[in-house]
Protein backbone atom coordinates (compact mmCIF):
# COMPACT_ATOMS: atom_id res chain seq x y z
CA UNK A 1 0.00 0.00 0.00
CA UNK A 2 2.84 2.51 0.99
CA UNK A 3 4.14 2.22 -3.07
CA UNK A 4 0.82 2.59 -3.98
CA UNK A 5 0.55 5.53 -2.07
CA UNK A 6 3.87 6.69 -3.60
CA UNK A 7 1.81 6.41 -7.08
CA UNK A 8 3.24 3.11 -8.40
CA UNK A 9 0.13 2.49 -9.92
CA UNK A 10 1.65 -1.20 -10.48
CA UNK A 11 1.46 -1.90 -6.95
CA UNK A 12 -2.04 -0.95 -6.79
CA UNK A 13 -2.69 -3.44 -9.40
CA UNK A 14 -1.09 -6.22 -7.03
CA UNK A 15 -3.14 -4.90 -4.53
CA UNK A 16 -6.43 -5.17 -6.43
CA UNK A 17 -5.07 -9.02 -7.70
CA UNK A 18 -4.24 -9.49 -3.95
CA UNK A 19 -7.57 -8.80 -2.09
CA UNK A 20 -9.99 -8.70 -5.31
CA UNK A 21 -11.41 -12.60 -4.46
CA UNK A 22 -11.12 -12.06 -0.57
CA UNK A 23 -13.40 -9.06 -1.11
CA UNK A 24 -16.05 -10.21 -3.28
CA UNK A 25 -16.37 -13.31 -1.23
CA UNK A 26 -16.58 -11.38 1.93
CA UNK A 27 -18.75 -9.06 0.08
CA UNK A 28 -21.08 -11.63 -1.42
CA UNK A 29 -21.83 -13.71 1.74
CA UNK A 30 -22.72 -10.31 3.52
CA UNK A 31 -25.08 -8.97 1.05
CA UNK A 32 -26.16 -12.19 -1.25
CA UNK A 33 -25.89 -10.99 -4.50
CA UNK A 34 -22.51 -11.34 -6.88
CA UNK A 35 -23.59 -7.99 -9.04
CA UNK A 36 -24.29 -5.89 -5.72
CA UNK A 37 -21.16 -7.37 -3.95
CA UNK A 38 -18.77 -6.80 -7.31
CA UNK A 39 -20.15 -3.16 -7.43
CA UNK A 40 -19.60 -3.18 -3.50
CA UNK A 41 -15.73 -4.36 -4.05
CA UNK A 42 -15.03 -1.76 -6.61
CA UNK A 43 -16.37 0.70 -4.38
CA UNK A 44 -14.04 -0.39 -2.15
CA UNK A 45 -10.82 -0.59 -4.27
CA UNK A 46 -11.89 3.02 -5.98
CA UNK A 47 -11.76 4.36 -2.10
CA UNK A 48 -8.62 3.09 -1.49
CA UNK A 49 -7.27 4.40 -4.80
CA UNK A 50 -8.21 7.70 -3.84
CA UNK A 51 -7.57 7.57 -0.55
CA UNK A 52 -4.26 6.14 -1.04
CA UNK A 53 -1.92 9.57 -0.59
CA UNK A 54 -3.95 10.37 2.65
CA UNK A 55 -3.15 6.50 3.62
CA UNK A 56 -0.93 6.27 7.04
CA UNK A 57 0.32 3.39 8.07
CA UNK A 58 -1.18 3.00 11.42
CA UNK A 59 -2.93 -0.34 11.22
CA UNK A 60 -2.89 -3.32 9.01
CA UNK A 61 -4.24 -2.75 5.28
CA UNK A 62 -6.44 -5.89 5.76
CA UNK A 63 -8.30 -3.98 8.94
CA UNK A 64 -8.81 -0.87 6.66
CA UNK A 65 -9.71 -2.32 3.68
CA UNK A 66 -11.95 -4.57 5.38
CA UNK A 67 -13.39 -1.65 7.26
CA UNK A 68 -14.07 0.46 4.13
CA UNK A 69 -16.39 -3.15 3.21
CA UNK A 70 -17.71 -3.85 6.20
CA UNK A 71 -18.95 -0.39 6.06
CA UNK A 72 -20.00 -0.37 2.75
CA UNK A 73 -22.34 -3.80 3.15
CA UNK A 74 -24.14 -2.24 6.41
CA UNK A 75 -24.89 0.90 4.54
CA UNK A 76 -26.14 -0.65 1.80
CA UNK A 77 -28.24 -3.97 3.22
CA UNK A 78 -29.88 -0.77 5.62
CA UNK A 79 -30.55 1.61 2.42
CA UNK A 80 -32.15 -2.24 1.13
CA UNK A 81 -31.24 -0.94 -2.58
CA UNK A 82 -31.16 -4.06 -3.82
CA UNK A 83 -33.46 -6.49 -4.07
CA UNK A 84 -32.12 -10.30 -3.12
CA UNK A 85 -32.78 -12.86 -6.22
CA UNK A 86 -35.71 -14.81 -5.31
CA UNK A 87 -34.87 -18.92 -6.79
CA UNK A 88 -38.15 -19.77 -8.30
CA UNK A 89 -39.57 -22.88 -7.82
CA UNK A 90 -40.04 -23.17 -11.73
CA UNK A 91 -36.42 -22.32 -12.55
CA UNK A 92 -34.44 -25.42 -13.20
CA UNK A 93 -31.70 -26.81 -10.84
CA UNK A 94 -28.19 -24.02 -11.33
CA UNK A 95 -24.98 -24.35 -9.75
CA UNK A 96 -25.87 -21.39 -7.54
CA UNK A 97 -29.16 -19.75 -8.09
CA UNK A 98 -28.71 -17.34 -5.84
CA UNK A 99 -25.54 -16.57 -7.62
CA UNK A 100 -27.35 -15.01 -10.35
CA UNK A 101 -25.59 -17.67 -12.74
CA UNK A 102 -28.00 -18.44 -15.79
CA UNK A 103 -25.91 -22.01 -16.20
CA UNK A 104 -27.27 -25.13 -15.69
CA UNK A 105 -25.71 -27.79 -14.77
CA UNK A 106 -25.40 -31.46 -16.73
CA UNK A 107 -26.58 -33.01 -12.53
CA UNK A 108 -26.38 -36.66 -14.23
CA UNK A 109 -22.74 -36.22 -15.31
CA UNK A 110 -21.47 -34.41 -12.67
CA UNK A 111 -22.94 -36.22 -9.86
CA UNK A 112 -24.12 -40.01 -10.64
CA UNK A 113 -26.02 -40.06 -7.09
CA UNK A 114 -28.99 -36.91 -8.16
CA UNK A 115 -30.47 -37.36 -4.23
CA UNK A 116 -27.21 -36.99 -2.84
CA UNK A 117 -26.49 -33.85 -4.73
CA UNK A 118 -30.17 -32.56 -4.15
CA UNK A 119 -29.21 -33.05 -0.05
CA UNK A 120 -25.52 -31.57 -0.46
CA UNK A 121 -27.55 -27.94 -1.88
CA UNK A 122 -30.06 -28.66 0.60
CA UNK A 123 -27.43 -28.10 3.36
CA UNK A 124 -25.92 -25.79 1.48
CA UNK A 125 -28.76 -23.72 1.05
CA UNK A 126 -29.91 -24.50 4.96
CA UNK A 127 -26.32 -22.86 5.68
CA UNK A 128 -26.28 -20.25 3.77
CA UNK A 129 -29.96 -18.86 5.03
CA UNK A 130 -28.59 -19.77 8.98
CA UNK A 131 -25.55 -16.87 8.13
CA UNK A 132 -28.53 -14.49 6.45
CA UNK A 133 -30.32 -14.80 9.26
CA UNK A 134 -27.57 -13.58 11.63
CA UNK A 135 -28.40 -9.58 12.67
CA UNK A 136 -26.06 -8.11 10.15
CA UNK A 137 -22.82 -7.25 12.69
CA UNK A 138 -23.45 -10.94 14.14
CA UNK A 139 -23.01 -11.60 10.47
CA UNK A 140 -19.91 -8.97 8.93
CA UNK A 141 -17.78 -10.73 12.47
CA UNK A 142 -18.63 -14.60 11.57
CA UNK A 143 -17.59 -13.74 8.55
CA UNK A 144 -14.00 -12.09 9.15
CA UNK A 145 -13.70 -14.14 11.82
CA UNK A 146 -14.21 -17.46 9.91
CA UNK A 147 -13.29 -16.86 6.23
CA UNK A 148 -10.75 -13.98 6.43
CA UNK A 149 -8.92 -15.30 9.54
CA UNK A 150 -8.41 -12.11 11.19
CA UNK A 151 -7.76 -11.97 14.24
CA UNK A 152 -9.83 -10.24 17.20
CA UNK A 153 -7.73 -7.35 17.46
CA UNK A 154 -8.42 -6.23 13.70
CA UNK A 155 -12.06 -7.82 13.54
CA UNK A 156 -12.71 -5.12 16.68
CA UNK A 157 -11.24 -2.42 14.94
CA UNK A 158 -13.37 -2.96 11.94
CA UNK A 159 -15.92 -3.53 13.77
CA UNK A 160 -15.30 -0.84 16.07
CA UNK A 161 -16.10 -2.63 19.23
CA UNK A 162 -14.29 -3.63 21.84
CA UNK A 163 -12.87 -7.34 21.97
CA UNK A 164 -14.75 -8.43 24.88
CA UNK A 165 -17.95 -7.04 22.42
CA UNK A 166 -16.61 -8.75 19.82
CA UNK A 167 -16.23 -11.91 21.74
CA UNK A 168 -20.06 -11.90 23.12
CA UNK A 169 -21.01 -11.13 19.54
CA UNK A 170 -19.12 -14.05 18.06
CA UNK A 171 -20.53 -16.36 20.92
CA UNK A 172 -24.22 -15.03 20.31
CA UNK A 173 -23.84 -15.54 16.59
CA UNK A 174 -22.49 -18.84 16.89
CA UNK A 175 -25.34 -19.76 19.59
CA UNK A 176 -27.93 -18.68 16.73
CA UNK A 177 -25.91 -21.03 13.74
CA UNK A 178 -25.94 -24.01 16.30
CA UNK A 179 -29.74 -23.44 16.92
CA UNK A 180 -30.35 -22.89 13.75
CA UNK A 181 -28.41 -25.91 11.94
CA UNK A 182 -29.27 -27.87 15.33
CA UNK A 183 -29.96 -31.05 12.51
CA UNK A 184 -26.50 -30.88 10.90
CA UNK A 185 -24.65 -29.99 14.03
CA UNK A 186 -26.10 -33.19 15.24
CA UNK A 187 -24.90 -35.17 12.90
CA UNK A 188 -21.86 -33.52 11.89
CA UNK A 189 -21.00 -33.97 15.93
CA UNK A 190 -21.71 -37.60 15.51
CA UNK A 191 -18.91 -38.05 13.03
CA UNK B 1 -14.13 -21.21 36.25
CA UNK B 2 -17.96 -20.80 36.09
CA UNK B 3 -19.83 -21.85 32.91
CA UNK B 4 -21.32 -18.03 32.18
CA UNK B 5 -16.78 -17.19 32.49
CA UNK B 6 -16.92 -19.70 29.53
CA UNK B 7 -18.68 -17.95 27.15
CA UNK B 8 -15.76 -15.71 25.73
CA UNK B 9 -13.65 -18.57 25.81
CA UNK B 10 -14.94 -21.25 23.87
CA UNK B 11 -15.02 -19.84 20.57
CA UNK B 12 -11.48 -18.71 20.82
CA UNK B 13 -10.75 -22.30 22.51
CA UNK B 14 -12.32 -24.04 19.42
CA UNK B 15 -10.15 -22.14 17.57
CA UNK B 16 -7.10 -22.00 18.94
CA UNK B 17 -6.37 -18.71 19.83
CA UNK B 18 -6.59 -18.96 23.25
CA UNK B 19 -3.00 -18.28 25.38
CA UNK B 20 -1.29 -21.52 27.03
CA UNK B 21 -2.71 -20.80 30.47
CA UNK B 22 -6.19 -19.76 29.52
CA UNK B 23 -6.47 -22.80 27.28
CA UNK B 24 -5.21 -25.05 30.26
CA UNK B 25 -8.08 -23.11 32.46
CA UNK B 26 -10.56 -23.95 29.59
CA UNK B 27 -9.99 -27.13 29.44
CA UNK B 28 -9.57 -28.18 33.01
CA UNK B 29 -13.41 -26.75 33.25
CA UNK B 30 -14.56 -29.27 30.17
CA UNK B 31 -13.37 -31.89 32.08
CA UNK B 32 -15.83 -31.30 34.72
CA UNK B 33 -18.80 -29.86 32.55
CA UNK B 34 -20.49 -32.16 30.36
CA UNK B 35 -22.87 -28.93 29.01
CA UNK B 36 -20.07 -26.64 28.22
CA UNK B 37 -17.98 -29.77 26.74
CA UNK B 38 -20.79 -30.38 24.38
CA UNK B 39 -21.43 -26.75 23.39
CA UNK B 40 -17.52 -26.69 22.63
CA UNK B 41 -18.35 -29.54 20.20
CA UNK B 42 -21.17 -28.16 18.74
CA UNK B 43 -19.16 -25.14 17.75
CA UNK B 44 -17.14 -27.25 16.10
CA UNK B 45 -19.74 -28.62 14.03
CA UNK B 46 -20.98 -25.46 13.05
CA UNK B 47 -17.14 -24.31 12.21
CA UNK B 48 -17.13 -27.27 9.79
CA UNK B 49 -20.15 -26.92 8.46
CA UNK B 50 -19.22 -23.09 7.72
CA UNK B 51 -16.45 -24.56 5.53
CA UNK B 52 -19.21 -25.88 3.04
CA UNK B 53 -19.98 -22.36 1.62
CA UNK B 54 -18.98 -22.03 -1.72
CA UNK B 55 -16.04 -19.80 -2.74
CA UNK B 56 -16.43 -17.58 -6.10
CA UNK B 57 -14.68 -16.06 -8.12
CA UNK B 58 -15.11 -12.41 -9.34
CA UNK B 59 -15.99 -11.76 -12.92
CA UNK B 60 -13.84 -11.88 -16.21
CA UNK B 61 -15.06 -8.14 -16.47
CA UNK B 62 -14.29 -7.24 -13.01
CA UNK B 63 -11.03 -6.41 -14.04
CA UNK B 64 -11.92 -4.63 -17.06
CA UNK B 65 -14.23 -2.93 -14.73
CA UNK B 66 -12.37 -1.92 -11.98
CA UNK B 67 -8.79 -0.92 -14.22
CA UNK B 68 -11.75 1.54 -16.51
CA UNK B 69 -12.39 3.31 -13.34
CA UNK B 70 -9.42 3.78 -12.11
CA UNK B 71 -8.36 5.10 -15.52
CA UNK B 72 -11.58 7.59 -15.08
CA UNK B 73 -10.25 8.85 -11.81
CA UNK B 74 -9.44 12.32 -12.24
CA UNK B 75 -5.82 12.99 -11.33
CA UNK B 76 -4.68 14.93 -8.35
CA UNK B 77 -2.68 17.59 -7.81
CA UNK B 78 -1.38 18.42 -5.00
CA UNK B 79 -0.90 22.11 -3.61
CA UNK B 80 2.95 21.97 -4.26
CA UNK B 81 1.94 21.12 -7.63
CA UNK B 82 0.70 24.53 -7.96
CA UNK B 83 4.47 25.53 -7.55
CA UNK B 84 5.76 22.96 -10.24
CA UNK B 85 5.99 25.56 -13.46
CA UNK B 86 4.95 24.68 -16.66
CA UNK B 87 7.26 25.07 -19.75
CA UNK B 88 5.25 27.81 -20.90
CA UNK B 89 5.76 30.04 -18.09
CA UNK B 90 9.38 29.03 -17.35
CA UNK B 91 9.80 30.49 -21.06
CA UNK B 92 8.04 33.51 -20.26
CA UNK B 93 10.15 34.23 -17.11
CA UNK B 94 13.32 33.47 -18.61
CA UNK B 95 12.87 35.56 -21.29
CA UNK B 96 11.24 38.61 -19.26
CA UNK B 97 14.52 37.86 -16.83
CA UNK B 98 16.59 38.10 -20.01
CA UNK B 99 15.07 41.57 -21.56
CA UNK B 100 15.35 42.51 -17.60
CA UNK B 101 18.98 42.62 -17.46
CA UNK B 102 19.47 43.39 -20.86
CA UNK B 103 18.62 46.71 -20.25
CA UNK B 104 20.07 47.01 -16.81
CA UNK B 105 23.61 46.44 -18.55
CA UNK B 106 23.08 49.19 -21.10
CA UNK B 107 25.55 51.80 -21.03
CA UNK B 108 24.32 55.37 -19.89
CA UNK B 109 23.01 57.93 -22.64
CA UNK B 110 26.03 59.91 -22.73
CA UNK B 111 24.72 61.95 -26.14
CA UNK B 112 24.71 65.44 -24.89
CA UNK B 113 27.25 67.86 -25.42
CA UNK B 114 29.28 69.85 -22.97
CA UNK B 115 27.43 73.04 -23.71
CA UNK B 116 23.98 71.75 -23.20
CA UNK B 117 24.99 70.33 -20.12
CA UNK B 118 26.08 73.70 -18.94
CA UNK B 119 22.87 75.34 -20.15
CA UNK B 120 20.55 72.61 -18.41
CA UNK B 121 22.72 73.50 -15.19
CA UNK B 122 21.53 77.15 -15.83
CA UNK B 123 18.32 76.91 -15.92
CA UNK B 124 18.37 74.72 -13.10
CA UNK B 125 18.93 77.41 -11.05
CA UNK B 126 15.73 79.47 -12.51
CA UNK B 127 13.47 76.05 -12.01
CA UNK B 128 14.91 75.86 -8.31
CA UNK B 129 14.15 79.60 -7.60
CA UNK B 130 10.23 79.09 -9.46
CA UNK B 131 9.85 76.06 -7.27
CA UNK B 132 10.34 77.83 -3.89
CA UNK B 133 8.66 81.57 -5.03
CA UNK B 134 5.73 79.13 -6.37
CA UNK B 135 5.03 77.62 -2.59
CA UNK B 136 5.71 81.14 -0.92
CA UNK B 137 2.87 81.98 1.41
CA UNK B 138 3.65 86.09 1.12
CA UNK B 139 3.20 85.99 -2.10
CA UNK B 140 -0.56 84.40 -2.10
CA UNK B 141 -1.31 87.75 0.38
CA UNK B 142 -0.75 89.80 -2.25
CA UNK B 143 -3.52 92.22 -4.46
CA UNK B 144 -4.10 90.29 -7.43
CA UNK B 145 -2.45 92.05 -10.45
CA UNK B 146 -5.13 94.02 -12.72
CA UNK B 147 -6.00 92.64 -15.70
CA UNK B 148 -5.18 94.76 -19.05
CA UNK B 149 -8.56 94.41 -19.92
CA UNK B 150 -10.21 95.88 -17.13
CA UNK B 151 -7.03 98.67 -16.65
CA UNK B 152 -9.27 100.07 -20.10
CA UNK B 153 -13.08 100.01 -19.13
CA UNK B 154 -12.03 101.82 -15.80
CA UNK B 155 -10.59 104.78 -17.64
CA UNK B 156 -13.35 105.24 -20.22
CA UNK B 157 -15.51 104.93 -17.20
CA UNK B 158 -13.73 108.06 -15.57
CA UNK B 159 -13.81 109.84 -19.08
Amino acid sequence: MLDAKAGDEQSFALLLHRYRSPLVNFLYRMVRNREQAEDLAQEVFIRVYRAREEYVPSAKFTTWLFRIATNLALNSLRDNRYQRMEISLDAPITVDAEDGDEKTIDVAEKHPNIEQHLVEEARKKMIRHAIDKLPEKQRAAVLLHKYQELDYGEISKILQCSESALKSLLFRAYETLRVELAPLVAQQARQ
Amino acid sequence: MSCSRMENRILPYVDGRLKEGERRDVEKHLATCAACQLRVNEFRAVNVLLDEMPVIEPSAAFDIRMHARVAAEPVKQSWWGWFAPSPRVVLAASMLLLATVWMGSRPADSSLSAVDIDKINQNMQVLENYDVISDFAPLSELPQPVQADDADANSNQTM
